[in-house]
């Protein structure tokens, strides 16, 4: 009876704040009800018959549980933080407002996982990578990682644990939770050439030598082993083999399970969606998702907000790819470079908190092979001046650059700058994307971030 | 005329975007003409004094830290040497705590430093993260502002007598009471501020090149031409701005 006055008042603060137009309101009645009940959460969380599933990871935790979503959705009623509020207060306000969900799929803050996990007790949980993001909120990966192995090990023994095992760090949990299911990419064809500039992990877990890579995938991710104590990736349950890459529109690749091999396309572009379209086919198939289910509930995703998302406005296709750390920029880069690198493009810095607000970060990522192909660029966010410095310091000239402070001016910019029918590149950091999508969803031409897809 | 700068340890310090830094001193050298050659210098090789006219040591996360801090120890007396002779150091968060006498971590654990700069460091309860502002003046009357970020659990005590890099305006410092921020002996520093340091800050930039080019001839330091720092200006500003509107809170 409590909790059921509980969640009366909270709904109707998230319905407020929608009419008072502060966002989504996907927060605030989690916020409320973990406020009046700390214990709301647990509560709720053992109501679903389905349990709950987790997906974790520094980059792709939206795509990966996205793609679990489109997977799940015809067999079982989902409770999804589809808007990404991934804290304990978004996860409790994605419980409060989606009545009679069966199963809970919850994208979770790599911060917040020891905490969201003790509460609701998940029954499977995918974790997919480590990388350094956010120093100023998260603190260093080492410490991260240390509260990943400790949330793992306090995981009831029911719990399914699937984890990417080309991290060393994240693959390392396997090994101290027997049952666990790995996931890697098997092809060396499209291995890189050399670890990115200030890749992390990469000394050995267990003696501090630098790790040998037979092959690099994205970031510190591939297959790697210690020459000094053998220390290296565990043997893969669920692999990608034969990846093509389709330019900025699929991915399509071999899924070899213990079950079956079968060829999948997603609609998602670049390597990095094959690690996440891994991670969710692991995690499905941990959640009975049948091997079929899979192939094709992968073949019907569609991007997650803001993630290789395209939104067409007034005849031109606004391409939006957020970025948020070195490791998930430079695979953007990278992929838009393989696709035939675009003429212009709008990059966003934002230095709010969920932005982080350390910036020094863009120095890390390696722009310079978009930098060396693009005939202009724009430049906005409320650090705008600091992402020119870098740009500029990159060689890139000054007569090209424009500084639009004002986001939706250099939205404008943009569109101005493309011809009817062609792309326009945009990469924002996570609260540009946010004042990016309010913008051309304000303008008619895209559903807010907390509306469903028809 | 070729300036040698020694990067110590680029493979295991560079958590703050360090190589920015880099790339500020080679771009605003080879704007003045000079040509800056940057070398790595790895695990067991030795920074022979007169060899680097600058010496940059960036930060690091802890694990790294620990793996490069008996190293960076053994490499003291060259460094300290290479100080002495009038080389010039540029060291940031990590590698600044390490070129001090030891790093004391939370569990009481130590690691040994380069006795560069007369100070040591102990790991406190709650990091201090924030963007920093600070007040310098390299040269007699010559005051300028430096602004940055700080992320490091570590406080910093210097030794009574030692002269800090500058005074705090908004944000922590060493060690978020004295007011005060980094460190200096001749012309090596040391600072948590990151952000990267340099590309904001294009006086403390052209301070470094001048020290290293001083080392270089044995002279004095040269005025440098001035260059088109607009852009430098405006992210200058912003940055002080955040410090003094968010700078110095938990």
């Amino acid at each position: 009876m409590r909790l059921a006055l509980e969640l009366a008042l909270a709904r109707s603060a998230g319905r407020l704040s929608r009419l008072a137009g502060r966002g989504g309101g996907t927060t605030l009645p989690g916020k409320i009800l973990a406020t009046i009940d700390p214990a709301a959460l647990s509560m709720l969380a053992a109501r679903l018959p389905e349990g709950s599933a987790i997906v974790s990871a520094t980059n792709g935790k939206t795509t990966t549980a996205s793609l679990v979503a489109t997977i799940l959705a015809p067999r079982v009623r989902l409770a999804h933080n589809r808007s990404g509020a991934n804290l304990v207060s978004g996860v409790t306000s994605t419980l409060i407002e989606e009545r009679g969900a069966e199963l809970g799929l919850f994208e979770v803050d790599e911060g917040a996982l020891p905490d969201v996990s003790r509460r609701i007790r998940p029954r499977a949980v995918c974790l997919g990578n480590l990388f350094r993001d956010q120093l100023d909120r998260y603190g260093e990966l080492e410490r991260l990682a240390e509260q990943w192995r400790v949330s793992v090990a306090e995981l009831p023994a029911m719990t399914a644990l699937v984890v990417n095992a080309d991290d060393p760090q994240v693959g390392d949990l396997a090994t101290v939770r027997p049952g666990a299911v790995t996931f890697g990419l098997d092809d060396p064809v499209q291995a890189r050439p050399s670890l990115q500039h200030a890749a992390d992990s990469k000394y050995c877990l267990r003696c501090g030598t630098p790790y040998v890579y037979a092959t690099a995938y994205v970031g510190h991710l591939g297959d790697y082993r210690c020459p000094a104590c053998g220390h290296g990736r565990p043997s893969l349950d669920i692999a990608a083999r034969n990846i093509e890459l389709h330019g900025l529109q699929a991915v399509s690749f071999d899924l070899a399970t213990p079950e079956d091999t079968r060829r999948v396309r997603i609609e998602l572009p670049g390597l990095y969606n094959v690690y996440n379209a891994l991670g969710a086919a692991a995690l499905s198939r941990a959640l009975g998702a049948t091997p079929q289910e899979v192939g094709e509930g992968l073949s019907r995703a569609r991007p997650a907000f803001g993630r290789a998302e395209r939104i067409d406005v007034d005849g031109r296709i606004l391409l939006i790819l957020t970025i948020k750390n070195p490791a998930g920029a430079n695979e953007v880069v990278r992929t838009l470079v393989a696709a035939g690198a675009p003429r212009l493009a709008v990059i966003a810095l934002n230095d709010a908190i969920a932005d982080g607000r350390d910036v020094s970060w863009i120095w890390d990522a390696d722009f310079e092979p978009l930098l060396e192909r693009l005939e202009r660029l724009v430049v906005t966010g409320s650090r705008a001046a600091e992402l020119a410095l870098r740009c500029a310091y990159a060689g890139f000239p000054a007569d090209r650059l424009e500084i639009v402070p004002k986001l939706v001016d250099a939205l404008d910019r943009g569109l101005e700058l493309t011809a009817h029918g062609d792309e326009l590149i945009f990469l924002p950091t996570y609260t540009a994307m946010l004042a990016l999508r309010k913008t051309v969803s304000e303008r008619g031409h895209a559903r807010q971030y907390w509306e469903r897809a028809a | 005329m070729k300036l040698r700068v020694g990067h110590l340890y680029p493979d295991y310090l560079n958590i703050y975007a360090d190589r920015g830094n880099i790339a500020v001193l080679v771009s605003r050298a080879a704007r003045r003409g000079l040509d800056l050659e940057v070398t790595g210098i790895g695990l067991g090789e030795t920074p022979h004094p007169g060899v680097y006219d600058l010496l940059y040591v960036g930060g690091g996360q802890d694990r790294e830290q620990a793996l490069v801090a008996p190293d960076l120890a053994a490499k003291g007396p060259a460094l300290r040497q290479a100080v002495e002779d009038g080389a010039a150091v540029l060291a940031v968060c990590g590698g600044y705590q390490l070129l001090g006498r030891f790093y004391r971590d939370r569990y009481g654990g130590e690691l040994p430093g380069a006795e560069v700069f007369p100070l040591h460091t102990i790991a406190g309860e709650r990091r201090m993260i924030g963007d920093v502002l600070i007040e310098c003046e390299l040269e007699p009357g010559s005051v300028q502002t430096v602004a940055g970020f700080e992320n490091h659990a570590g406080r910093t005590i210097v030794d009574a007598g030692t002269e800090p890099l500058g005074r705090v305006i908004a944000g922590f410092g060493n060690d978020g009471t004295s007011g005060h921020e980094g460190c200096r002996v001749g012309r090596a520093i040391g600072t948590y501020l990151h952000g990267p340091l340099l590309p904001r800050n294009p006086r403390l930039a052209d301070w470094l090149l001048a020290q290293a080019f001083a080392h270089h001839t044995g002279g004095e330091p040269p005025e440098l031409d001035p260059l088109d720092d607009t852009l430098e200006a405006v992210a200058h500003e912003v940055s002080a701005a955040r410090a003094r509107s968010r700078g110095g809170r938990y």
